[in-house]
């Protein structure tokens, strides 16, 4: 799939890549290398948050809990386990398509300009501009669902100054939270790009780097249902 | 250009997923979700020792299978490689290393108080 964009053909004496990139030595585009730089320093920062996570839980005096019921013992008002596992399965299974819908404009971009069979399921799939909003669109519902998520255990008692739980809980999720609309902004300026003049398989590593971007979203979302909301 | 190409273990054209591969990846990690939240509705499961590890297991396969096929980087450079699993790498040591610090264990063996 990067193929065409991490090795150029180009003679090395034409060193810069369409867009104003360059290619290094090796025949790479530097603005891939340093998007992979940065997804390798992201792991180690939601490393440290998911750290912290671990490490404090079980550790909170008082209520609300994840995944246990908790009585307040000086009011007796009893607080059920505030994680929506339902809730939160959804938007899981809402950002893994996403990462579907994509890959499938990653590769609408790249085979722009070639023949498109006959079928609508085969129009669709050349379209990069129908790709990129729902995954888009997708990246909203999930952060809708985050916002719900946060709405409701505000209201059940659970904020990010309640205990080591909550403080640890909406640190990590909120960073997560953070990159995801930082992917949807990005995705909306591809968006703007498409409209503007179309995206065309010379385009293609700027869609690639977005798509890395957001997929190591998707990545850390895996580990975060995992690690946070499953095991107990 | 095109030797650089050749001797530094970049993709092939042939090698590029069709849109089939990405539908099948879909429903394959759909399908481990599904999973995953169906064990974690089993008490007997969730009570046994295999659930952890199961959980660990089946989240490390979707990691991977994102990894590899939607971030395509079982065809990239293995420059790119090196770049994502080696910070890698380090942070899945320092989660176990602080884990291991901050755990009973650690209490157990006079670590921590």
């Amino acid at each position: 799939m990067s193929a065409s964009t991490s090795s150029p053909t180009a003679p090395h004496s034409e060193s810069h890549a369409h867009g104003g990139g360059h290619y290094t030595s090796l025949g790479l585009d530097n603005r891939k290398i340093a998007i992979w730089t940065f997804i390798g320093s992201e792991c180690m920062l939601f490393a440290s948050l998911i750290s912290t996570y671990m490490i404090y839980k079980g550790r909170s005096p008082e209520g609300p809990f994840p995944h246990e019921t908790w009585t307040n013992p000086m009011t007796g008002q009893v607080f059920k386990p505030i994680l929506n596992i339902p809730v939160t399965s959804a938007s899981t299974f809402v950002l893994l398509m996403s990462s579907l819908a994509m890959v499938l404009a990653l590769a609408a971009v790249q085979n722009k300009g070639q023949p498109v069979k006959p079928g609508l399921w085969n129009k669709m799939l050349a379209s990069s501009k129908l790709w990129l909003w729902a995954t888009a669109l997708l990246g909203i519902t999930f952060l809708g669902c985050q916002a719900y998520e946060f709405t409701s255990f505000i209201h059940e008692g659970l904020t990010i100054r309640t205990n080591l739980f909550g403080s640890s809980f909406f640190t990590l999720t909120g960073f997560h939270g953070a990159h995801v609309t930082a992917g949807v902004l990005w995705l909306f300026t591809l968006l703007a790009i498409d409209y503007k003049r179309g995206l065309g398989p010379g385009d293609a590593l700027l869609v690639d780097i977005c798509a890395l971007y957001w997929h190591f979203v998707d990545v850390v979302w895996i580990a975060i249902f995992t690690l946070v909301y499953l095991i107990q | 250009m095109s030797n650089h190409a050749a001797a530094g273990g970049h993709a092939s054209e042939d090698h590029h997923p069709t849109w089939t591969t990405y539908w099948k990846v879909a429903l394959f990690l759909t399908l481990i979700t599904v999973v995953e939240v169906w064990a974690y509705y089993i008490p007997s499961f969730v009570n046994s020792s295999y659930f952890v590890p199961s959980l660990l297991i089946m989240s490390g396969v979707k990691f991977y299978t994102v990894v590899a096929y939607y971030m395509h980087l079982k065809y990239d450079h293995k420059l790119f490689r090196a770049l994502f699993s080696g910070p890698l790498a380090i942070a899945a040591l320092t989660l176990i290393g602080l884990l291991f610090l901050f755990s009973k264990l650690a209490i157990k063996i006079g670590l921590l108080s």
